[in-house]
């Protein structure tokens, strides 16, 4: 199968969902003879006009404000925020519009939206441009959150959101979008709410999502070498959420290590801990742990960046510190 | 110059009517203890709604408010659905699940009341974008009072359908108290109006408790948007007759000091007499307008009463169009 960055496969999703459907539509800040900051809607513009690529002033509540009246309407506009960061200024509009609409008017309202944004840390980009916030949407009923961690997930699951009929946030990964994965040639939507396993073992379970997908996978393969086998699981979206698959592999393994890059205080984590406490709990032979990031903002320092944000090390040190417990 | 017809008269009088009266008697059963929650009356504004949504089509788009009866109710939605509403019965128009600040239906172009101030504005610039998308002549009209003027939301939504020559129009209802302060302690120009220069817009001063005046301006500015000439602000200088919420005497900021040479330009009494004057109504006219309007209200409190609650199971339904 060919290869082709992640960022490439942002492209190639919106670029096949707009040339399928006329009432897609993208804006957001520098997206169009930019190409966006991260260079995910570089030749679109071309392509289709400045009419169906526009861009916005630095305006996040007008973005999205401005994409739920259209779809209101009946289009199907993908929003992009620059940064995960900056939904914070849009928090209105996704939480008590957005996300509140259709209920709120008793079923009738078209709210068939995508707002794309990327998160993480890894690029010095400090406390304001690193964060990983996917919590605060998945905490919201009427959001659906999707957060892919490879090309081929993110243009198969990026196509299924901007068909679906709900509002879907849409997080990528700054780190990723220079990686490098394989993507069919051919069509595919990846349905919304089914998550991989993307690693088979049998000793314990790894949940990770996003950047900590591939740590776990790098983990996975080292420890195998110790002789612990680690099964990985990508959720790929964290609500709807696949419950099955890592309930099913967790009573496959009776160890369950959750990671993510956000900070671990209330972070989705504890939502699968939870979960799996109650559904998976005569499963367990150990406590279910978390490798999250540490509960500070995100320094600036390349060093204290590091030390704050999980690696593949502290996943092997997460696994290692759970098989010593047993 | 848009001039005002008579059916166009007609039905804005009526139209006001139909807010007064739907206001009053929910502030009675309100007050009877029989609708949950809490009530925002348009009373004294009624012009605004009326004189706007006259020219307006079920294609047209409009957000509201807090206060959005009399919007919903000048933009085509029935008494039966929004007293249901009220009363909370799934034969509200959002099934019980809104309530009075969330009544919307997506069939009629009402995108909603809102219960965040300033919510609706860049909404109505979407719906203004999607509408120019479809390759129609529709508008998307903006309802919105003086303090959502001072909201980000406002200078957001205002700029991009500036920016981008949406067919939208915002009408401020400026009706002097942001909840419960005074214009001149929440901001410093004296027209809200002015500030529509600064998004490359034209900003115009209207007075709404004149529905006649409402109307020819809203209708420049209606057709001007349709055209595709861009947006307009509208500053609807106008006077809300009760507290806040039904409950608030608008003792404790001066509101009740305010009101009362307000209450003298009352739009639906000095409109009737202005249409009295025209020969358009006589007496026995407006007599009947106000017994159809009651009975058509009494009804409708009935239907909304004797109309089942939700099911429990209706809490967890239309969250998702599909999960």
């Amino acid at each position: 199968m060919r290869e082709i960055l992640y960022r490439e496969a942002i492209i190639e999703a919106l670029d096949e969902e707009m040339a399928r459907d006329g009432s897609v539509f993208l804006l957001g800040e520098d997206i169009a003879e930019f190409g966006g900051s991260y260079k995910t809607t570089v030749g679109l513009l071309e392509k289709y006009g400045a009419e169906r690529v526009r861009n916005t002033p630095i305006s996040e509540q007008g973005i999205i404000g401005t994409a739920l009246g259209s779809a209101l309407v009946g289009m199907r506009p993908v929003a992009e925020l620059m940064y995960i960061d900056f939904s914070a200024v849009a928090m209105d509009q996704i939480v008590n519009q957005v996300a509140k609409v259709r209920y709120m008017f008793g079923g009738k309202a078209n709210t068939s939206l995508v707002i794309r944004t990327q998160g993480g840390a890894g690029r010095s980009s400090a406390a304001q441009h690193a964060q990983s916030l996917e919590a605060w949407f998945v905490h919201v009923p009427g959001l659906k959150v999707v957060m892919p961690s490879s090309a081929r997930d993110a243009k198969g699951l990026l196509k299924a959101a901007i068909r679906d009929d709900d509002p879907v946030f849409f997080i990528e990964h700054k780190l990723l979008y220079l990686e490098r994965g394989a993507v069919p040639e051919e069509e595919e939507v990846i349905p919304i709410g089914v998550a991989e396993v993307k690693r088979e073992g049998s000793d314990l379970t790894i949940v990770a999502t996003s950047s900590m997908v591939g740590k776990s996978l790098a983990a996975a393969k080292e420890l195998e070498n110790e002789g612990v086998s680690c099964e990985v699981i990508d959720p790929r979206t964290l609500f709807p959420l696949d419950t099955e698959t890592i309930l099913a592999s967790v009573r496959k393994t009776g160890r369950l290590l959750i990671t993510h890059e956000a900070v671990q205080r209330c972070g989705w984590g504890a939502e699968i801990a939870a979960m799996a406490a109650k559904d998976a709990f005569d499963y367990l032979d150990a406590p279910i742990e978390r490798v999250c990031a540490k509960e500070t903002p995100v320094p600036f320092s390349p060093k204290l960046e590091s030390y704050v944000i999980p690696d593949k090390d502290d996943v092997i040190a997460g696994v290692r510190g759970m098989l010593e417990t047993v | 110059m848009i001039r005002l017809t008579k059916v166009k008269a007609l039905w804005i009088y009526e139209t006001m009517v139909r807010i007064r009266r739907f206001e009053e008697r929910s502030i009675e059963l309100f007050q009877a203890g029989e609708l949950p929650g809490f009530l925002h009356a348009y009373i004294g504004e009624e012009a605004v709604a009326a004189g706007v949504c006259a020219h307006l089509t079920p294609k047209d788009q409009i957000t509201s408010t807090h206060r959005g009866h009399g919007h919903m109710i000048a933009k085509g939605l029935q008494y039966e659905g929004m007293f249901a509403e009220l009363y909370a019965r799934a034969t509200g128009y959002c099934k019980g699940k809104g309530g009075s600040m969330h009544i919307a239906d997506q069939d009629l172009g009402a995108l909603g009341a809102n219960g965040i101030v300033g919510g609706g504005i860049p909404i109505a610039a979407g719906a203004a974008l999607g509408l120019r998308f479809k390759g129609e002549k529709h508008v998307a009209v903006s309802f919105f009072g003086d303090g959502a003027s001072n909201e980000g939301a406002f200078h957001e939504g205002i700029n991009i359908a500036a920016t981008w020559k949406l067919p939208a129009v915002f009408v401020c209802e400026n009706n002097g108290f942001a909840e419960s302060t005074p214009r001149a302690t929440h901001q410093a120009v004296q027209d809200i109006a002015d500030r529509a220069k600064a998004y490359g817009m034209p900003g115009i001063v209207v007075d709404g408790m004149d529905p006649q005046a409402v109307y020819e301006v809203a209708g420049e500015a209606i057709a001007r948007a349709r055209k595709g000439r861009g947006p307009t602000l509208i500053e609807a200088k106008t006077m809300r007759f009760l507290g806040h919420y039904v409950g608030d005497p608008g003792t404790a900021y001066g509101h009740d000091k305010e009101v009362g040479k307000w209450l003298k330009r009352d739009p639906i009494i000095t409109f009737a007499e202005v249409l009295v004057k025209k020969k358009w109504l006589n007496k026995s006219n407006i007599d009947a307008i106000h017994a159809n309007v009651n009975n058509e209200m009494e009804e409708a409190i009935e239907f909304a009463r004797k109309s089942p609650e939700p099911e429990l199971g209706d809490a967890m339904t239309d969250i998702y169009a599909s999960v």
